[in-house]
Parts: C-alpha cells; structure tokens; sequence
C-alpha cells in the first residue's frame, strides 16, 4: 500500500465528534500508540531488555549463578567460543547439516506434493487431513513416538527392515545414525507445512502462462521448469525462510530422542542445544551467552540473504 | 486442464504412499499406548493384540496427569486471550498506520532463539519469587503467542477494505468506534485464526515449560518426561501420555481445518 494515502486512512477523530469527553477525544487522537504501545512495551520489556543482558552477560565470566560477582572480561569468550574445536564449532556443522538437509529433503517432496494435489480430485480432503495431522502434533510426544518406532530391539522400523531382508540399523542409537534420524523426524513434521505454504503460492497464480505454454507444446516438466517455478519461486522462498529459522532452533525432537547435550557423543548437539545444556546443565553463563549472540547473528545472516534472495526473486 | 489417466493413477499411489507415511506413525503410537509392555516387546503382536487400558490408568491416576492437562489448559488459554488483548489492536494500528518498523520489532520475537531470554528471565523471575507458578509460564507463552497474533492479524487487517470504516466515520462513529464496532466483527474469522494457532503452539510448547515451571504447574509436553527413567522406559505408560498430549489437539485440529492452514499460510504470498 503506498504511503501516501495514509492520511486518508486515518481521519481526525476530534474534527469529527465535537461533542466527545475531551478523554475520548485525545484517545482518538492518540489511537496509533494506545493501541500499539502496550504490545511494543511487552516486546520490550521481555526480548529487548534480556537481549540486551544476555549481550552484557557474552562479555562477562559470569558462571555458577547469575547472582554471583562476576568480571567483565571484554571479548575473552568469544576468543574461546571460536577457538573451540570440541564443542562449538562441530555444533556449528551439526545445525548447518540439520537445517540444510532438512529443508533440501522439505522443500524437494513439499513441492511434490504440492503440486499433486494443485488440482482438485476427489478424496482430496483425506489427504489434506493427513497432512495436517503431524503439523499439529506436540514435537515432544512426536519425538517420543519414533523413539519406539526406532528402537533397536523392539521398534518398528527394523521389524519393517527384516521384512526386505535388511539388517537391524542402531538408528537414534548409534553415534553417525543418530543425526540422520533426528533429520528425517523433522522432514516427517515439517514437509506438511512446506506443502500448505506452498499449496497457497499455487493456488494463487493464474492459470493463463500454464495455459500459453501449454498451446506452445511444452512439455510437463517444461511448464513446471520454466512457468511454474519461477512465479513460484518468492512463495518457494518464504517457505524456506520460515522454516529455516525454525530449523535452526529445533530444539524439542533433539531433546526428547536424545536428551541432555545431544546424547553421550553430543551426537544431536545442535547450537541451540549447546547453549542450552551450557545455560541450565553446567551454568556457564558468560560463555551460553557468547553462544547465544553468535547463533542469533547467525540466524539473521541467513534471514538476510534469503529476504535479497526473494526481493530478486520477486522482480 | 484435464489430467491424463496415467497421471490420475499415479497421482493416487503417490499420495496413498505420502498418506501411508504421515499416518502410520501416529496409529503405531496409538496402537502401543493400548498394549501391555509384554506386547509391545513381542513382534507378533504388532497389529493383533488384545486391548488394555491399564496405561491410561497409570497416565491418568498414578502420574497425575488429570492435573498437567488442567495446567496446559489454563496456560494456553490465558497465554492466548492475554496475547489477543494486546495483539489485536497493535495489529490494527501497524496495519493502518503502516507501522513497518514497530511491526519488525515485534516479529524479532519470532527469529530469536528461547534459550537466551531464559536466563534473563529465570534470574528477574526467581528473584521476584515467580519461578514455578503460573505467571511466568503464561507470559513466556505469551512471548510465541503476541508475534504470531500481530502477525496473522496484520495481514488480516491489510486485506479489509478502509471504505466501511470511513463511511462508519461519515455517519458519525469515532475512530476507536468504528475499530470496535465495524472492524472488529469483521476480523472474527482472523482472530479465530489467530487464536486457534496461538492455543495449539502453547499447548506444544516445550522449552519454556521445561525451564520456569514447577511440579505443581508443569505443562503435558514436560510431564511425557516421567515415564522415561535412567534405565528403562516405560513404554506403554510414555505412549499413552504422548496420545493424551497430541490426540485432542488433532482431533481440534480436524475441525478447525481451514482456520489453522490459513493462519499457518498467511502472508506466504503477498508479494
């Protein structure tokens, strides 16, 4: 909407009424931040101010309690933080494996199904229940429910292998399968929502370009490569934007299949599951923080590029 | 444009396999929180087994859980309603005033990783002695909530069109008159939406709950935890929990079909 017609959508209440209580007036007058104010205060008072400590607490050696003196050491942790190759930065790998992975395996079979069920047919509606249902789940209980379905002895994943003749696989149990599983419980929850972002982007596009390059004989995969996609592509886009974010900070599904600090190797340990375990299982908070802040830039940076990604996209 | 037989017949075992895929998981949960633990050890039960209640029996008396799904409730109520209250007219404004840098603001909340507004907040909140009652928790919700309501709302608001309101204003109706009683019964199926999503994203919130509730207000996703002991799991018991947790929430879910994909869709593609 173009700026300029602000004005015409926010009339002078006080022109309007001049027989209003004067409180009434100046509550029209002032409606912009009576409404917006005590949400932006919220906002304020739980993000802005914590991030601001945590920002404060990254430069300090503050560890064992937060009450407890701490130092100002300046940039000491971060020097540390970056300089461990223990811990950081194979959680670095790990979270940049898990989203990647994820969101390549999301988008490639979300975009598959989307477009399967881009045109009406009957049943239509089953599938899209069942497409809601993993979607709505509580991650937690999801992450519990493949923890059986993945249990080496009596899980029903390596009954299904014995069937085609496959050995037993050590799945959330073993150290290198560890993280493959826990990425394909995420494809599992998330691809769903991939669809119905994607789903919409269909919906909205106008059949007249599928139609032309129809009459030029292009072929399916010709329409979808050269029409398709590129209308798409900013919907494609927010998908991954919005999932991707939300990738980065999996927390609950690595949580609940392997527990505290990613399991005995650190086999899940994510960033977000690092700074976790270093905030509230050992108590270093000078250090979680310094994490922290590293991760959010992190996040950001990639939000970054994907929003110039879709600006380009979208021209 | 027609489609070809053989694309209809693919298209139909293509989506049987994905329907197979999302469902089957669910009903092995289902099925496993019927069985006795012998069962779900023996193979040749899978799909044959004689049914028992026993695990909700455990789940709903011995792990108290009668209580833990009153405490989910009442959090993602209030947490909900709390965040409407606020979110609501924020929205309207952001939209209206074309807001965009407040409307940022807002929204980092959806980007910031939990983990590091924890400690501040356990640090401020224990020292205000709130830690492990309910207020904590119903504003942490909040803290997902709020974005997501401003959110939804925001690209409500932007889609309604200003002529009623300025024809309401001709009439006579203030501004905050017109809002309440023009804008707002038309946004009803907005903040259902919005609603609907920010009840079902606190009833599944895990990490917050984990941090700043106690033993007394502990939340289900948080609770699904007492069945699983150092050395062994209790799988029957921790199956019929997770069913407890997920299932009213799919069964919600099936109603309000077309509230939730709109909310989770929304603003996907405006440009």
């Amino acid at each position: 909407m173009p700026a300029v017609t602000a004005p015409s959508r926010a009339p002078r209440g006080a022109s309007v009424m001049p027989d209003t209580p004067g409180w009434a007036r100046w509550a029209n007058d002032h409606r912009k931040w009576l409404f917006a104010a005590p949400a932006m205060a919220f906002v304020a008072a739980l993000i802005i101010f914590p991030l601001a400590w945590t920002v404060y607490l990254s430069l300090t050696d503050s560890s064992g309690s937060v009450r407890a003196e701490s130092e100002f050491i300046g940039f000491r942790n971060y020097l540390d933080v970056l300089s461990d190759t223990d811990r950081f930065w194979p959680a670095v790998g790990r979270t940049a494996a898990f989203t990647g992975v994820a969101l390549f395996f999301e988008v490639v079979l979300g975009m598959a199904i989307a477009l399967l069920l881009w045109r009406p047919f009957r049943g239509e509606k089953w599938v899209r229940v069942a497409i809601l249902l993993p979607l709505v789940a509580t991650p937690v209980a999801v992450g519990m429910m493949w923890r059986l379905i993945f249990d080496p002895n009596i899980g029903l994943a390596n009954q299904a292998l014995g069937w085609i003749g496959i050995g037993p696989q050590p799945w959330l149990a073993g150290q290198h399968t560890a993280l493959p599983t826990t990425i394909f419980i995420d494809i599992w929850q998330w691809t769903p929502m991939v669809v119905l972002i994607l789903l919409a982007g269909l919906t909205s596009l106008s059949d007249e370009p599928q139609e032309a390059a129809m009459i030029d004989g292009a072929s399916a995969w010709q329409r979808f490569r050269h029409v398709t996609l590129p209308l798409l592509m900013p919907t494609v886009i927010v998908a991954v934007l919005l999932r991707g974010i939300d990738a980065l900070k999996t927390f609950d599904i690595l949580y609940a299949t392997k527990g505290r600090g990613g399991g005995s190797f650190n086999e899940v340990e994510t960033l977000n599951v690092y700074a976790y375990g270093l905030s509230f299982d050992y108590n270093e908070y000078g250090l979680s923080s310094t994490v922290l802040i590293l991760f959010f830039l992190i996040i950001i940076g990639v939000m970054w590029a994907l929003t110039a990604r879709k600006k380009e996209a979208g021209r | 444009m027609k489609a070809s037989a053989g694309f209809r017949a693919f298209r139909a075992v293509a989506l049987a396999v994905v329907v197979l895929a999302l469902v089957a998981p669910l009903i092995w949960m289902v099925a496993a929180s019927f069985k006795t633990n012998v069962d779900i050890y023996d193979s040749s039960k899978a799909l044959f087994f004689t049914p028992t209640l026993d695990n909700y029996g455990t789940v709903l008396q011995q792990a108290n859980y009668v209580q833990f799904i009153g405490n989910s409730l009442w959090v993602a109520f209030a947490a909900t309603l709390l965040s409407l209250l606020l979110g609501v007219p924020a929205a309207y404004s952001m939209s209206r005033f074309n807001m965009k840098k407040s409307a940022l603001v807002v929204l980092m909340a959806r980007v910031i990783p939990g983990v590091s507004l924890l400690v501040p907040w356990y640090y401020v909140f224990s020292n205000l002695r709130l830690v492990g009652g309910f207020s904590v928790l119903i504003l942490s919700h909040m803290f997902v909530s709020l974005p997501l309501i401003v959110y939804i709302m925001m690209g409500y608001f932007d889609g309604l069109p200003d002529e009623l309101e300025e024809a309401a204003l001709v009439d006579g109706l203030t501004p905050i008159g017109a809002f309440r009683r023009i804008t707002l019964p038309l946004s009803v199926p907005g903040i259902a939406t919005a609603g609907i999503l920010s009840f079902i994203f606190s009833w599944n919130n895990f990490m917050f709950a984990l941090v700043l509730s106690g033993a007394d207000t502990k939340t289900l996703p948080v609770a699904i935890f007492d069945f699983v002991g150092y050395a062994s799991i209790d799988w029957g018991g921790l199956m019929a929990a997770t069913t407890v947790v997920t299932l009213p929430i799919m069964v919600i879910a099936l109603f309000v079909q077309k509230y939730i994909v709109s909310g989770l869709t929304a603003g996907a593609t405006k440009g």
